[in-house]
C-alpha cells in the first residue's frame, strides 16, 4: 500500500542538494586558491550564463552531452560500461558527414540516411567490443578504451588524408558541405514564434528535438519493455537474469552495439546545425564528459536532461570567468566536484533508504 | 572502553559474560526488548530463536557491532561498553562468522595470522606463527594443514581456519553465527568435537543456531529468545527438541509430511541417460535417468557437491549436457532456459540471493524476473506496471510475505521472506514442475511450515517436484521417492516411508 511519499521525496532531493553544497565548498577553495572571490565568480558565471544568448548556447552544448549520456546508460543500466562512447562518436561523425555528401537524397531522407551511416558506423565500432566480451571475455572497459584510442587516430588519419578539402581562403579542413537535404534546420524561427528574440550569433540545434525523442524512447525502452527488463535485469544480478532465462550474452552484445549506435549520433548536433561538415575543430572530449553526465544523471532520461544542461550550463557561463582574471578551466573543477560529491551523496541516501526500509518493514513484521 | 582479562582461575564457575536486559530499539521497532543470558566459563551456551527474534543483534550488540539502549553487559563480571568490533576483541571476543572471510589465494597460515602478523624486525615471523598455530591445533583438536592454500579446502576446513584465526587473536569468548548451516553431517561431527575440546579449554563457546537437536548434542544451556525478549533459560539435558522448538514458537510445530499417494500415471518429467561431460572427461554427473510423474515429489539426496546442481542446471537447461530429458511427453533438449521456464517448470534456485533476486530492486520489479515473456507481467511487449504490482500484493497476502507492500527493495527483507516471496512467485505459474533447491534453507519454523504447505498443496493438483534438500527429514518427509546422488551419479533409490535420517545420511556417504 506504499506508494513513494512526501518524505521519500524529500530523502530523492536530499542527494542532489547535498551534493551541491559540497561541491560549490571545494569550487570555492579552488577559486580562492587562485586569490579571487569565489562570490564574484559565481556571480559573474550566473550573470553571463542567464542572458538569452548564453541560455540557448547551453542547449547546444547540452544535446550531444545528452545524446552521449544516453549511450553510456544503456551500458550501465546492463551492467556494462562502455568508455568508447569519443572514438565511436567521431567516427560516426565523420564517416557520416563525409558519405552524406555524396550523395543526393529528398530533404528528410538525407537526413535520415546520414543518421544510419553514423549508427552503422558507431556500431560496428562498438561490436568490436561487443564481440570481444561475449566470445573472448575482454573486458569492454578496457577494449573500448583502446578502441578510442585507435578511433581517434583513424579519424584524424582518413579525415586528413582522404575525407578533407581545403576550404578556399583559410586553412581550415573540412570535409564536403553537406546539401541543404542533409542539414537539420535551425530552431529559432520555432522560437521566435513563442516569443524568443534573436540573439547575436545564436541559433538552436534542430538535433535537439532529436535529443529529446531519444530520451523518451530510452526510457520507455529501459522502463516499459521486456527488452529493457532484460537489460536491467542483466545489469542487477547477471546470474539471476540467466537463471530466469535470459540470454545475457545477447544482451550484452545488444546493450555495447545499441550504445554504439547511439553514440554514432553524439558527434551530429554541430555538424548537421551549424558547421555542416566535419571540421578540424571538432569538439572532443564529449564522449568523456557525458560519462560524468550519465552517472550525475543516475542513468534515467530525466535525471541525465538536467545533468546535460548543469555541464553546458557551467561550460558556457565559465568563459565570463576570463573577465574577471579567473581561468575558465575552473569549470572543469566544478564539473569533477559535482560528480564525486554526488556519487558520493547518492550512494550515502542510498544505504539510508535500504536502513530505512528494513525498519519500516520490521514494523510491519513486528504489527 | 578497553579492557584485558586475565582472571580464569577464581572460582570453579564463572561467568564468562553476562548479558542483563539488552535492549535495543530502531525507529519505530523493537529488535531487543529485554534480552538476558548468561554464559558460564567451561560451557557451550546456545542462543536459539526464529529468524528476527533478535539472536542476531544481541550478538552484534555484545560482538561491539552495534550499541545496546538499554541494558548492562559483563564480561567476566566487569562491565564493558564496546564501541566497535576492535574493543570486544580486546576483551577476548571472538566471532566465528557464517559466512568465511578468508583469502582463497593464501595459505592457512597467511589467513590465520592476516593483520594480527608476529613481526620479526621488518618481516613476519612465520616460524613463530606457525609454531603457535601447530600448537593452537593440536590442543583444540582442529587439525589442518597450514601450508596449504585455502582454495583448496573443503567447508568444514575452512570453518576451522577460522576458528584458528580467532584463537591466534586471543579469543577466550567464542560466538558461533549458525556454524553448521554450511556442513555436512560428518564435518559436523567434527566441529562439535572441536568444541567440546575448546570447552575443555575452559572457553565459553556461544552457539546460535536454528537447528535443535544439534544445540541438544553440544550445548550445555540453552537461552531461548521470542520476539526480542529471553522466554527460556534451560539446561539442554532437561528439555527435548519439540519442548525447545515449541519455547521458540510459542506453539505447536509443523512437520514435513505428506498424505497419501497422489501420483498420477502421466509423466511429467523424463530424464533418460543425462550426463554432464568436462573436458577433464570426469563427468559433474552421469547417466542419470528417472521418471518423475505429476504429482509425485522426488527427492534427492546427497552430501552437497556431487552433482545435485549440475542436475539442477541440466534440467533448467543452464548447462550442456548430453541424454535426453522429456517434459510432459515432449524432447526438450532443444529449448533454451525461457523456453523451459515457459513451458512450464518453476524453480526455486539454491542461493536465492545470488540466482533469484535483484536485491536493490523493489518487489514488484523481482516478481517480473523469470516471467518477463507472460501475463500477467507483460501486455505484448509492454511491461503492464499496474498488474505486475497488484499480482505482486496478491503473492505477498497468499504467501505472507512480510513487508510493506510491492516497493518494498527485496534487500530489506529477511531470508525468509525472501524465500516465501520466490516460492510465491513460481507457484503463481502454476508449474506442472517444480525444481526446488533447498527451499526452506536457512528460513525460520513459519516460513518453513508454509512453503511445505504449498508444496503439499500443488502436489496434490498434480505438480511434480525434484526436490534437493540437506535437510534429512524434509526429504524423507515430504518426498515419495528418494534418489542418492554421490559423485554425480545415483547410487540408491530409496523409500521414504521405510528409512531414517540415519540410514539416508550413510547411504549419502556411501558407507552402505
Amino acid at each position: 500500500m506504499k506508494k513513494p511519499s512526501i518524505s521519500q521525496f524529500l530523502l530523492a532531493l536530499a542527494a542532489p542538494v547535498v551534493a551541491a553544497a559540497v561541491s560549490i565548498v571545494i569550487s570555492s577553495l579552488a577559486v580562492l586558491a587562485s586569490k579571487k572571490s569565489p562570490v564574484e565568480a559565481y556571480k559573474t558565471m550566473w550573470e553571463f550564463g542567464t542572458q538569452a544568448g548564453s541560455l540557448l548556447e547551453v542547449l547546444n552544448t547540452a544535446t550531444p552531452y545528452y545524446i552521449a549520456a544516453i549511450a553510456i546508460a544503456i551500458t550501465f543500466r546492463a551492467g556494462l560500461f562502455n568508455i568508447g562512447v569519443e572514438g565511436q562518436l567521431r567516427l560516426g561523425a565523420l564517416f557520416s558527414s563525409y558519405f552524406a555528401a555524396k550523395f543526393v537524397l529528398p530533404p528528410v531522407l538525407h537526413v535520415i540516411a546520414l543518421f544510419l551511416i553514423a549508427m552503422t558506423v558507431g556500431g560496428l565500432w562498438a561490436a568490436i567490443a561487443a564481440y570481444l566480451k561475449v566470445k573472448r571475455g575482454v573486458s569492454e572497459v578496457i577494449s573500448t578504451i583502446m578502441l578510442n584510442s585507435l578511433a581517434v587516430g583513424m579519424t584524424s588519419f582518413l579525415f586528413s588524408q582522404y575525407f578533407a578539402e581545403i576550404t578556399e581562403g583559410s586553412n581550415n579542413l573540412t570535409t564536403k558541405t553537406l546539401p541543404a537535404s542533409a542539414q537539420i534546420p535551425d530552431l529559432m524561427p520555432l522560437l521566435n514564434k513563442l516569443g524568443v528574440e534573436d540573439q547575436p550569433g545564436g541559433g538552436v540545434y534542430g538535433m535537439l528535438l532529436i535529443a529529446i525523442a531519444l530520451g523518451i524512447a530510452f526510457w520507455f525502452i529501459v522502463n516499459r519493455t521486456r527488452f529493457g527488463f532484460e537489460l536491467r535485469a542483466s545489469g542487477a544480478n547477471p546470474i539471476a537474469a540467466r537463471v530466469s532465462g535470459v540470454n545475457s550474452k545477447k544482451m550484452t552484445f545488444i546493450a555495447l552495439v545499441a550504445s554504439g549506435a547511439i553514440a554514432g549520433l553524439s558527434g551530429l548536433p554541430t555538424i548537421l546545425g551549424d558547421t555542416h561538415s566535419y571540421t578540424m575543430g571538432f569538439r572532443s572530449g564529449i564522449g568523456f564528459s557525458a560519462i560524468a553526465v550519465a552517472l550525475l544523471g543516475r542513468n534515467g532520461a530525466i535525471g541525465m536532461a538536467f545533468s546535460a544542461l548543469l555541464f553546458g550550463f557551467l561550460e558556457v557561463s565559465s568563459r565570463a570567468l576570463e573577465l574577471i582574471d579567473i581561468a575558465p578551466e575552473t569549470y572543469v573543477i566544478m564539473q569533477g566536484s559535482i560528480l564525486l560529491s554526488s556519487v558520493i551523496a547518492y550512494e550515502v541516501v542510498r544505504r539510508y533508504k535500504i536502513t530505512l526500509q528494513s525498519k519500516e518493514l520490521a514494523k510491519v513484521v513486528a504489527a | 572502553m578497553l579492557l584485558t582479562i586475565n582472571s580464569k582461575e577464581s572460582k570453579k564457575v564463572s561467568v564468562a559474560v553476562e548479558l542483563r536486559h539488552i535492549s535495543k530499539r530502531f525507529p519505530g521497532v523493537i529488535a531487543n526488548k529485554d534480552v538476558s543470558m548468561k554464559v558460564e566459563t567451561g560451557t557451550v551456551h546456545a542462543l536459539v530463536g526464529e529468524n528476527g527474534a533478535g539472536k542476531s543483534t544481541v550478538m552484534k550488540i555484545l560482538y561491539g557491532m552495534q550499541r545496546p539502549d538499554g541494558g548492562e553487559i559483563l564480561v567476566n563480571g566487569q562491565s564493558v561498553n564496546f564501541k566497535n568490533p576492535n574493543d570486544a576483541i580486546e576483551a577476548n571476543i571472538g566471532m566465528v562468522h557464517q559466512h568465511f572471510m578468508l583469502a582463497d589465494n593464501f595459505t592457512v597460515l597467511e589467513n590465520i595470522i592476516l593483520g594480527a602478523e608476529p613481526k620479526q624486525g621488518m618481516t613476519i615471523d612465520f616460524t613463530a606463527a606457525r609454531k603457535k598455530v601447530a600448537d593452537m591445533s593440536a590442543a583444540y583438536g582442529l587439525d589442518v594443514d597450514p601450508d596449504v592454500l585455502v582454495e583448496e579446502l573443503g567447508v568444514g576446513q575452512r570453518q576451522r581456519v577460522e576458528i584458528l584465526k580467532v584463537l591466534y587473536r586471543g579469543a577466550r569468548i567464542l560466538i558461533f553465527d549458525e556454524p553448521t548451516a554450511v556442513l555436512v553431517p560428518q564435518e559436523v561431527d567434527d566441529l562439535f568435537n572441536a568444541l567440546k575440546g575448546l570447552r575443555a579449554e575452559g572457553m565459553a563457546i556461544i552457539f546460535i543456531s536454528h537447528k535443535l537437536d544439534e544445540v541438544l548434542r553440544v550445548a550445555d544451556d540453552v537461552t531461548v529468545v521470542r520476539a526480542g525478549s529471553t522466554v527460556a533459560e534451560v539446561k539442554s539435558k532437561d528439555v527435548t527438541a519439540k519442548q525447545l522448538a515449541e519455547l521458540m514458537v510459542g506453539s505447536e510445530l509443523p512437520q514435513p509430511t505428506t498424505h497419501g499417494d497422489t501420483r498420477r500415471p502421466e509423466v511429467t518429467l523424463s530424464l533418460k541417460d543425462v550426463s554432464v561431460p568436462t573436458k577433464s572427461g570426469r563427468d559433474l554427473i552421469s547417466h542419470i535417468s528417472f521418471d518423475l510423474r505429476a504429482g509425485e515429489v522426488i527427492g534427492i539426496a546427497g552430501v552437497e557437491g556431487n552433482g545435485q546442481a549440475e542436475l539442477v542446471e541440466a534440467i533448467m537447461g543452464l548447462r550442456d549436457y548430453t541424454g535426453e530429458i522429456e517434459f510432459k511427453g515432449e524432447n526438450i533438449d532443444h529449448y533454451t532456459v525461457a523456453h523451459r521456464h515457459d513451458a512450464g517448470i518453476g524453480l526455486i534456485p539454491e542461493d536465492r540471493q545470488r540466482q533469484a533476486l535483484m536485491m536493490a530492486s523493489p518487489l514488484w520489479e523481482n516478481r517480473i524476473l523469470g516471467h518477463q515473456r507472460s501475463k500477467p507481467v507483460m501486455r505484448g511487449f509492454v511491461l503492464d506496471k499496474k498488474a505486475t504490482i497488484a499480482d505482486t500484493r496478491v503473492i505477498m497476502d497468499e504467501f505472507d510475505v512480510r513487508a510493506p507492500g510491492p516497493h518494498t527493495l527485496a534487500a530489506a527483507l529477511s531470508g525468509g521472506n525472501q524465500q516465501k516471496f520466490i516460492v510465491g512467485r513460481e507457484m503463481s505459474k502454476a508449474p506442472a514442475l517444480l525444481v526446488a533447491s533447498h527451499p526452506t534453507r536457512g528460513v525460520d519454523v513459519g516460513a518453513q511450515a508454509a512453503i511445505w504447505e504449498e508444496l503439499r498443496r500443488a502436489r496434490e493438483k498434480g505438480m511434480a517436484v525434484v526436490l534437493i534438500s540437506a535437510d534429512l527429514e524434509e526429504l524423507i518427509g515430504m518426498s515419495d521417492r528418494l534418489l542418492v546422488m554421490l559423485r554425480g551419479a545415483i547410487t540408491a533409490e530409496l523409500n521414504p516411508k521405510k528409512t531414517t535420517p540415519e540410514q539416508l545420511g550413510s547411504a549419502m556417504t556411501g558407507a552402505q
